[in-house]
């Protein structure tokens, strides 16, 4: 029993106590469009790899809400997927891509 | 004029002589037409990301002209009709399409 207390009582001592609230990062890192970000001013169909960023797993185009892409530039990010789809840079479906 | 781009697909299972002889009549019907032709590109055999026509890979090939916008009809037609293209694309380039393309030959240039 005293161990246990002893225990308890030793636990007490150590314990930190602030008087200042930790400062926890709550706030997630703002998204932002890369396409005004770094200046691109074209989406080329042509290069499939800088694409990939933009599909998932199964090749579908992400979308805006999780990539932070732009509306302007998300339709180009569209119309580039799928002329890369059309001629077999990009696959309509896939599984396990990434 | 419009300034146009089109990638198309040849058959993997054509020799090298008939793919120099189907690019070259291509080239020679956009130039018939009154095309100025900016760049041609080979990108080689490369494997297709999905089958087409029970064909897993591809020649590409990949030119850049100026041209009227009928020669594009004439083009695609003759691609329709052709049984060596296997795919096609023809796309019209606006300026900002046109600056990454010349900076695109550039690099290319600098690696080849």
């Amino acid at each position: 029993m005293s161990n246990i207390e002893q225990q308890a009582k030793g636990k007490k001592d150590g314990e930190i106590r602030y008087l200042t609230p930790l400062n926890i990062e709550t706030a997630k890192a703002k998204k932002y469009c890369m396409f005004q970000k770094s200046g691109i001013k074209y989406v080329d169909y042509k290069d499939a790899d800088f694409l990939m960023r933009f599909i998932n797993e199964q090749g579908k185009i992400l979308p805006r809400r999780l990539t932070g892409t732009s509306l302007k530039y998300q339709r180009k990010v569209a119309v580039a997927v799928k002329r890369a789809r059309h001629i077999a840079l990009m696959p309509y479906v896939a599984d396990l891509l990434k | 004029m419009n300034h146009y781009e089109t990638v198309f697909i040849l058959n993997p299972v054509l020799s090298e002589d008939q793919i120099k002889e189907t690019v070259k009549k291509y080239e020679e019907l956009l130039i018939s037409k009154g095309a100025k032709m900016i760049s041609k590109e080979n990108w080689g055999l490369k494997k297709l990301a999905y089958a087409i026509q029970h064909k897993k890979s591809g020649f590409y090939h990949l030119f850049e002209y100026t041209v009227e916008g009928d020669a594009i009809n004439a083009l695609e037609l003759e691609f329709r009709r052709d049984e060596r293209i296997m795919r096609y694309l023809t796309v019209a380039l606006d300026k900002h399409a046109i600056a990454w393309a010349e900076k695109r030959r550039n690099r290319n240039k600098k690696t080849a």
